[in-house]
């Protein structure tokens, strides 16, 4: 009993100052780390999302998202273009239609006041004159990517928001029907989205009409999203990163001398691993395996 | 006597502010663009946050002269006039906090809840966590999580669930720590006391003319900035002065006051000249 009484009060002691200075120092860095790791956690989490398109310009999604200052001049600028601007009968300005430019805000679970746009809902219309993108101060919507090196003139053709991607099955052009919605509604007709003419087999006597797109030309704009008929577009944009796939170094075009140059400057990477080590003939000297039981 | 002044002044200028950066989203006007991140006065002059861009530099963006450019005006407006004038004259969470403040007098639940659990050191550790986030993930820690952004944004250029922000900066402040979002946390505000220490406009203080009513400490949403009140006529000096003015206005004895300090020159004696007048 006496023992555990002396315990007890031992406890209650008042802590001496160094003490107490250690216990409020490691508080404070604990509490520091407690709120730092909560924080990161979720910009780690809430910036992870890539599946947004971005304006034209825009840096590529990582520096994009660390060189956007989230000030919306570029929604002003959208909202604010020529043509979207709606007046009355006598030239008075009543109002705009809605941009295609919009900032992320809460409940959008995209990254926080940063633009981007929806092309099923309101494309980017690729205005000659870019409005958006010279009014950004940052440089997140990069002016240069946009200009013509030769005539030093703004280029809307050369935006790269997205690439478009067409889901055959639910594309009716692929059932045969004549649809080029799409092809129409694109500002590149032609070279960003072609149609290609197959024989259709089930009836023999009619053709397929398909687009195909062109990565190369595309921009992204979603035009072709927005003029989609059926009910979810079977022609959607995604960004690049996205849509794109990658063949790596290990394919070279035969047919092609440009290609073929990779080859020349291709050095050998000799790996050795334990299989390596020996010979290829040495497996079938070794009867050893054939010969067990 | 106590009055308004400064309160109706304030509001005037936050929400003038407000309006000019929605009219230039919604009517295309020019004369004030953008939000309070980064805007344009009339398309030529660039403003921006410093706060903002620091992250944004610690995060290792390439940051444009014209960003930089605006960051400076900004540092210097406020580092040598305004200090934290931008809290209660310009940010609209201000409006949504003294909401809560004056709830929290109007029906005492100061006198509830008296005790408040928390440092008001801790907008620092805040400031400082944020720069070290920016830096290891590479994007500005704050400006992804700033619910003074989320407001204004949202008032400009379309709220979302940002109505949950106000309601939750609202309750916060009433219900779990007074001056709890301003006071405490907001790393913005803490950038702003540091570079404000220095600030040209102060409140001063004539405590001859104070009979120590403390109507003063009632409503100051900084209340340790005001430790001579009735003790010494010294200028309020701490960089976590927001300059709001609220003191001034219920001071019903006339001790208190705005004053610039242009000449690096004897605070009393600012004070005795007034009362020589």
């Amino acid at each position: 009993m006496n023992h555990k009484q002396k315990k007890v009060k031992s406890y209650r002691q008042p802590l001496n100052e160094s003490r107490r200075a250690f216990l409020g120092t490691t508080r404070n860095v604990g509490l520091a780390i407690l709120g730092g790791l909560t924080w990161s956690a979720y910009i780690d989490e809430a910036k992870a999302n890539r599946l947004l398109l971005r304006p034209p310009g825009a840096l590529k999604e990582d520096d994009f998202l660390k060189t956007c200052i989230k000030c919306g001049l570029c929604v002003d600028a959208c909202r604010n273009r020529n043509g979207n601007i709606i007046y009355d009968d006598k030239g008075k300005r009543v109002g705009t239609k809605d941009p295609t430019l919009r900032l992320a805000a809460p409940g959008d679970n995209k990254p926080l006041g940063t633009p981007y746009f929806i092309a099923r809902e309101n494309p980017c219309f690729m205005c000659d004159d870019i409005p958006c993108v010279p009014v950004c101060p940052s440089g997140a919507l990069d002016l240069v990517s946009l200009t013509n090196k030769k005539s030093k003139k703004l280029d809307i053709n050369k935006a790269k928001m997205g690439l478009a991607v067409v889901h055959k099955e639910s594309c009716i052009a692929y059932w045969g029907l004549q649809c080029d919605a799409c092809y129409r509604a694109c500002p590149l007709l032609g070279k960003a989205l072609t149609i290609d003419m197959q024989m259709n087999k089930r009836t023999g006597k009619h053709a397929f009409l398909l687009p195909v797109v062109h990565s190369d030309i595309c921009t992204g704009c979603g035009l072709c999203e927005k003029a989609c008929v059926v009910e979810k577009a079977a022609i959607f944009v995604l960004p690049r990163e996205i849509a794109m796939g990658r063949v790596g170094t290990h394919y070279v075009k035969g047919w092609s001398q440009k290609d073929q140059q990779r080859v020349g400057e291709a050095k050998e990477i000799h790996t050795v691993t334990k299989r390596s080590q020996k010979k290829a003939i040495d497996k079938l000297n070794n009867l050893g395996d054939l010969l067990d039981e | 006597m106590s009055s308004v002044k400064y309160l109706i002044l304030r509001r005037v200028v936050q929400l003038s502010i407000l309006f000019l950066y929605f009219g230039a989203n919604y009517y295309g006007w020019k004369m004030l663009s953008g939000d309070l991140s980064s805007s344009s006065i009339l398309g030529t002059v660039p403003l921006s946050d410093p706060y903002a861009v620091l992250q944004m530099f610690v995060a290792g963006a390439v940051i444009s002269s014209n960003l930089l450019l605006g960051a400076v005006i900004i540092l210097l407006f406020y580092g040598i006039f305004g200090g934290r004038a931008f809290c209660s004259w310009v940010c609209p969470v201000n409006i949504i906090t003294d909401a809560a403040n004056w709830t929290r007098r109007k029906f005492g639940f100061d006198m509830v809840a008296k005790k408040q659990p928390s440092s008001r050191k801790l907008r620092y550790w805040v400031l400082l966590i944020s720069l070290v986030i920016s830096y290891f993930l590479g994007i500005g820690a704050f400006e992804f999580i700033s619910p003074i952004s989320m407001v204004h944004r949202g008032l400009i250029f379309g709220m979302g669930f940002g109505w949950a922000t106000m309601a939750i900066l609202y309750l916060f402040d009433l219900f779990v720590l007074k001056n709890g979002w301003c006071g405490h946390i907001c790393p913005l505000g803490g950038f702003y006391s540091i570079i404000g220490k220095f600030r040209l406009l102060k409140i001063k203080h004539d405590s001859v003319a104070c009979t120590g009513c403390m109507n003063c400490k009632v409503v100051c949403p900084e209340v340790q900035v005001l430790h001579m009140i009735d003790k010494v006529s010294i200028p309020v000096t701490s960089g976590e002065c927001t300059n709001c003015g609220r003191c001034i206005d219920v001071c019903e004895d006339n001790a208190l006051g705005f004053f610039l300090k242009v000449k690096n020159g004897d605070n009393k004696g600012e004070i005795n000249n007034e009362k020589n007048e």
